[in-house]
């Protein structure tokens, strides 16, 4: 039992116990009618509103990461070019972008009239998924045969193989004097989602965009635990503890890993599809390794394979990154003398938030069940298998 | 095949026809050959020993019976079927299930978690199956709970132990969690690769008679790889001898105990 954060955890987990089934479902209906009513709590604008808009969206992409690296134990370096294809599809598909084409779908009376492919939010929420699950695919077949490491160089080659084509897509014609991306320029004013009659998506009211993430951040939740909790769910664990017993076993493990990844990567795109509506613009340059990183670490800070683990990593991390830093702290060091601003050191901020976790709390602020068990059992589960040391036997 | 099957009293009367029969089985490792030119037939509803000294190729045997490695050459077939090339998922599917030389439990699953992995192949709930999870769906998670729960009270598991981790468990109750998720997949073939190692000889002899019944109980097969002697010579009907990768003697349990060649595999040549 390391950490001093370990005893309210367990003593919650084991009141938890306790309580009633039904119980559940009241807590999650009482999360919900809070999550919805925080805008009226905090305001509809500001920078802590924009703050937990953007960390709901960084929510919804540590879920999909921790399906990959924290369910299925298939360590990805290269998430950052699902966000870059989600961002995409908003390029693609709801901007005048494609300027030759002229479609429009479900897309208010404005936008209509404007040039480009114009689908609804909806819609390109449907095709950001869809493109980013078969990336997915694309990159699970090659590290198939793969374990560990290998996995991580082959994953990390394919998110930078994304930004380069971000960045040079301007050059790639594709017909029509249309080019692929707009590469550092950006994409930009995109469209608004269009949602008649539900709400008016401006950039004075933030709580539209706010009741939109907080909409695909729980259905992410609830998508993850069904699965989680599951025959499916079932299989990628069993994949990650033992793959040589577990296709034994009868699981179908080219089948069960690409799903993995192509759930994971459809929940990347949908939240990419998402912050480049609210950003209005897609931009290459955001599309960096370091983004892949930064992810990574929401997963491992808030306990690789446990779901609210990573939905409180994500809005740590998203708070810490567009809140904390930029509007609360940034003038901390001019007071104490220094001349620099806070949000040039963010990503060393980042770093020793890491190395803090790994020290004090290895296995993240929601630690999985079972990842608990491996950091603090007394039996090395090593041994155990093995069979060197045979207990009981004698 | 089974003329030479002097068969000890509680086995079929009739000479079954072979579940499994592998055919001229070659496997090379770069030079080395670890499997060289094996025919094995393995009767319905027997039990069968692979004996040999270490290094013999028993194993690698097993793995080309499992699908985890692919023979160089040859043909395996099962009820008929050929199953030569098919994936380790598609022969736990058609009916082989096994266990681990060296125990292979998802340590950070719990035993019934265990065992309900080895149901998969037998479930049908996929993706949108699980997150939707229609009524059949959670009758299915039920019934595959109940089931693992049967099965692990079946191998004698203590009830209190359902729940804990596999890391957690005591060895002997690792290998009958092993047991009762091989028996998970419905298999009509049961491999066991040494499930004896690390038994003391009241645990062996006990696991002796657990073989016995689950081959009266649920109608198996069973093929075993044991270093135990007493045990192979006490529960097998026939027992093959491989040694350096090839085949040296194969016939009831007394028969291959005098075989001088088995000897001189074992002891070394005299003189």
């Amino acid at each position: 039992m390391s950490g001093p954060l370990m005893t309210p955890i367990a003593t919650l987990r084991a009141l938890a116990g306790r309580l009633p089934v039904w119980w559940s479902r009241v807590l999650a209906a009482a999360l919900i009618v809070v999550g919805v009513a925080v805008p009226f709590l905090f305001g509809g604008n500001g920078g802590f509103m924009n703050a937990t808009i953007i960390a709901f969206a960084y929510a919804v992409m540590s879920l999909g990461l921790n399906i990959v690296v924290g369910i299925a134990g298939l360590l990805d370096l290269g998430y950052v070019a699902f966000y870059a294809l989600g961002a995409y599809s908003v390029g693609w598909f709801g901007s005048e972008f494609f300027a030759k084409a002229q479609v429009h779908v479900l897309v208010n009376s404005v936008v209509s009239t404007l040039p480009g492919v114009h689908l609804n939010f909806l819609l390109i929420l449907v095709a950001a998924a869809a493109i980013c699950a078969l990336a997915g695919v694309v990159i699970g077949l090659p590290t198939l045969r793969l374990r560990g490491d290998y996995i991580a160089i082959v994953t990390l080659a394919f998110g930078e193989i994304i930004y380069v084509i971000a960045v040079n897509g301007a050059n790639i014609n594709i017909g029509g004097g249309m080019t692929l991306t707009a590469g550092n320029l950006g994409i930009s004013a995109v469209d608004s989602p269009y949602f008649p009659g539900i709400a008016q998506f401006g950039l004075l009211d933030l709580k539209p965009w706010y009741w939109l993430i907080f909409a695909i951040l729980l259905v992410a939740v609830f998508i993850n635990l069904r699965a989680r909790d599951s025959r499916l769910g079932r299989a990628w664990i069993a994949l990650r503890e033992d793959e040589v017993a577990a296709v034994s076993m009868g699981i179908p493990l080219v089948r069960t890993k690409l799903l993995a990844y192509a759930m994971g990567a459809a929940f990347g795109g949908m939240s990419g599809a998402f912050l480049a509506t609210y950003t209005t613009q897609v931009n290459a340059s955001q599309f960096q390794f370091g983004f892949s990183i930064f992810i990574l670490a929401m997963v491992i800070i808030g306990g690789l394979g446990s779901i609210w683990g990573a939905v409180t990593g994500g809005l740590v991390l998203g708070y810490i990154n567009n809140w904390l830093i930029p509007d609360v702290l940034n003038n901390l060091p001019s007071t104490f003398g220094f001349r620099f601003q806070l949000t040039q050191v963010e990503f060393g901020i980042f770093g020793f938030l890491l190395v803090i976790t790994m020290l004090l709390r290895p296995q993240g602020l929601i630690p999985e069940r079972r990842r608990q068990l491996e950091l603090t059992s007394a039996i090395p589960a090593d041994d155990a298998q093995l069979g060197n040391e045979p207990e009981g036997t004698t | 095949m089974s003329a030479d099957l002097t068969a000890p009293s509680g086995a079929p009367p009739v000479p079954a026809p072979p579940i499994l029969r592998a055919e001229r089985i070659i496997k090379q490792f770069g030079g080395l050959t670890a499997v060289n030119d094996v025919s094995f037939d393995i009767p319905a509803r027997s039990i069968v020993s692979v004996i040999g000294p270490n290094g013999a190729g028993k194993t690698t045997f097993f793995n080309m019976l499992t699908g985890l490695i692919r023979p160089t050459s040859g043909r395996i077939t099962l009820n008929g079927r050929n199953i030569t090339r098919a994936r380790p998922d598609v022969i736990t599917r058609r009916g082989v299930a096994r266990t681990f030389q060296n125990i292979r439990l998802f340590g950070a699953m719990t035993a019934i978690e265990n065992v309900m992995v080895g149901r998969h192949a037998r479930m049908r709930a996929g993706l949108v199956g699980a997150v939707i999870r229609p009524p059949w769906v959670g009758a299915e998670e039920r019934a595959a709970r109940e089931r693992a729960r049967e099965l692990l009270a079946y191998v004698g598991l203590p009830t209190g132990s359902f729940d804990r981790f596999a890391s957690q468990l005591p060895y002997g109750d690792q290998r009958r969690v092993e047991i009762a998720r091989a028996l998970a997949t419905e298999p009509a073939l049961l491999l066991l690769d040494e499930p004896t190692a690390g038994m003391n000889p009241r645990e062996s002899a006990e696991l002796a008679a657990f073989m016995r019944r689950l081959r009266d109980d649920l109608d198996l097969t069973i093929l075993l790889i044991e270093h135990d002697m007493k045990v192979v010579m006490g529960v097998s009907q026939r027992v093959t001898v491989l040694n350096y990768g090839a085949k040296i003697a194969e016939g009831p349990p007394a028969s291959v105990r005098a075989d001088p060649a088995v000897i001189e595999a074992y002891l070394g040549k005299e003189g």
